[in-house]
């Protein structure tokens, strides 16, 4: 895909997060819209997956730890065609597979349930292993959180993925500066990143994480590091393309009404219309 | 009874892991720095490359678990039960249950027999927290010769596993030709209709010792070994009940949350029968040789045979 197309794609992921979030009434959409760009770029671009044939053996792996932005992930499967994106306004309702957070029972090219914080690391450390110990060459992506780097597992994960040299695993931390509490560095900061994953023997990249040029450089860059893992940190901008939840920190966890969902629509719009 | 075997259920763990890891080369064991006391050593000389050290981390270790089983493996984590039921509960549920993953939980050093390693410890709640887990089965094997046909049906079943092992030697008491384990299937080991003492792990020895002496006062025990707390084999535990009218439960947990509750709830929903439980009282345990404390703890055969008594009269 060109960067034009992936921008395109990416916007109507952000319209479809806006869209399954108000029909939810409730969600997570801050960070979502920050990671859209990732997601787009990983599921159109970079991984090799199926949406015909979700379990395909030698596929790449994706966990999402940081589960909340389920609308994000599930809008971008969606997107790719592993289930109906009219399926996406059941988001959170009962009865509906998609649920709050990410369900591997149910949810077709979902890896990995996941949810609560931290924990996600060490479940795609487990699958790149397993390819390691296989000798398949798939690769493993993991989208952490900024905030989500404060649990005590995701460097319990680092550490072992680093001393095991899989280099077949890329961590994205989401770098969007804010947790629900406030900015990342107020609440308790756990910058510097790139060097705290360096000093667990990653292999690190900084990196626009909502510019595909970047985005798409850091990614072929961590195809070619070999020995250790890769760790992009990516500077997003939350609540990215939806003028009012821009670097707002309120907009972690809440649905737009209905005047708010026709301004956010209507930002986004304007947005593809570029 | 000076000659009988005694082996430690997690030595047999150990073993165990050996035999069924010659027939399927997708088993892994993974160990959190105690191979030398889960056990799992013997694997790790036998199939050093299916031996991974994840070091002291058992919320990551349960996680790669998870993330290996989806990729076809089936992993036997190893660690004691503090920190596999204890630490890792929330990684169990969450990463290993609500998937319901083909991850297998060998959790060794469980109960008060852990003895002089004391409190911190003496994990008395796991069989609580791993029966609330929706699709977990939970085993506590009460010898060698269990310990192992519970790994090997562990491996077998599809779905977490959770299987508590000790550090204690225990006596060797199902070597008989017709022994068969079975998942969820309690077993009669002595028939009886005075009372039904309903044990589970090493318990299951002390009760038998304990039905004998019953039975020199006259008092006619049933005693039936449960091996499986979950699922619990309801209809032996309804038909035993129905059978002598009294209900005890014996196990080296917190008579909080484990086989006694297990043994209430189908009691009292079915058919409402008077139970006493035996186990430790809701206290956390301390430091001393394991004898030592099953004893001061009303645990072993006396203290089990005592309180019998008292609650048949």
């Amino acid at each position: 895909m060109t960067n034009t197309e992936l921008k395109q794609t990416a916007n109507e992921v952000r319209k479809s997060i806006v869209k399954a979030v108000h029909s939810a009434k409730s969600g997570h959409p801050g960070g979502s819209l920050s990671a859209a760009d990732i997601f787009t770029y990983l599921f159109f671009e970079e991984m090799n997956v199926d949406p015909k044939n979700p379990k395909m053996e030698d596929r790449d792996r994706f966990v999402l730890s940081k589960g909340h932005v389920a609308p994000g992930y599930y809008s971008v499967l969606a997107e790719r065609g592993f289930f109906p994106k009219e399926d996406l306004l059941t988001l959170r309702h009962t009865g509906s597979y998609l649920q709050g957070h990410p369900d591997m029972k149910h949810i077709p090219g979902v890896d990995m349930s996941s949810g609560s914080l931290g924990q996600g690391l060490s479940c795609a450390v487990g699958m790149a292993a397993a390819g390691k110990y296989d000798k398949k060459d798939y690769r493993v992506y993991c989208l952490t959180g900024d905030g989500e780097i404060q649990e005590g597992q995701i460097w319990e994960a680092a550490m072992w993925a680093g001393f095991k040299k899989l280099d077949n695993l890329v961590v994205i931390v989401d770098n969007n500066n804010l947790q629900i509490d406030g900015a990342i560095d107020e609440v308790c900061s756990p910058y510097p990143i790139a060097d705290k994953f360096a000093a667990f023997n990653f292999h690190t990249i900084e990196i626009d994480g909502n510019d595909f040029d970047q985005i798409r450089n850091a990614f072929e860059e961590a195809k070619q590091t070999k020995g250790m893992p890769t760790a992009i940190i990516a500077k997003t901008v939350k609540g990215k393309g939806v003028s009012f939840m821009e670097n707002q920190a309120g907009w972690h966890g809440k649905a737009p009404n209905d005047e708010e969902f026709a301004i956010a629509m209507a930002d986004l719009e304007k947005a593809g219309e570029q | 009874m000076a000659d009988v075997k005694k082996i430690a259920t997690r030595d047999s763990y150990g073993n165990a892991l050996v035999e069924v890891g010659k027939e399927h080369e997708d088993l892994i064991v993974l160990d959190a720095d105690l191979a030398g006391a889960t056990k799992t050593g013997t694997f790790q000389k036998a199939f050093p490359e299916r031996h991974w050290d994840i070091g002291i981390a058992e919320a990551n270790m349960t996680g790669i678990a998870a993330g290996l089983s989806t990729c076809g493996k089936v992993p036997f984590i190893s660690t004691f039960a503090m920190f596999a039921a204890g630490r890792a509960y929330e990684q169990v549920r969450n990463a290993v249950g609500y998937p319901h993953l083909n991850v297998k939980i060998g959790a060794t050093h469980a109960g008060i027999s852990v003895g002089e390693d004391g409190a911190t410890h003496q994990c008395l709640e796991d069989l609580a927290l791993m029966r609330e887990i929706p699709g977990m089965v939970v085993i506590n094997p009460s010898d060698d010769i269990e310990a192992k046909a519970a790994v090997k049906a562990a491996y077998e079943h599809v779905g977490p596993v959770y299987m508590r092992f000790g550090r204690l030697a225990v006596p060797v008491i199902n070597d008989t030709p017709d022994y068969k384990f079975e998942i969820g299937k309690g077993i009669v080991l002595k028939e009886g209709t005075d009372v039904s003492i309903f044990a589970t792990g090493l318990e299951v020895c002390e009760a038998m010792e304990a039905a004998k002496m019953l039975e020199a006062d006259g008092i006619h025990a049933e005693v039936i070994n449960i091996h499986t707390i979950k699922p619990l084999d309801n209809e032996l535990v309804l038909k035993s009940a129905a059978k002598t009218g009294k209900v005890v439960t014996v196990e080296e947990h917190s008579i909080l949350g484990g086989l006694g509750s297990a043994v209430c709830e189908v009691l009292c929903e079915n058919q409402p029968t008077k139970v006493l439980r035996i186990g430790v009282n809701d206290v956390f345990g301390e430091s001393g040789p394991a004898a030592e404390l099953l004893h001061k703890y009303e645990l072993d055969a006396e203290g089990i045979y005592k309180k019998v008594k008292a609650f048949v009269k």
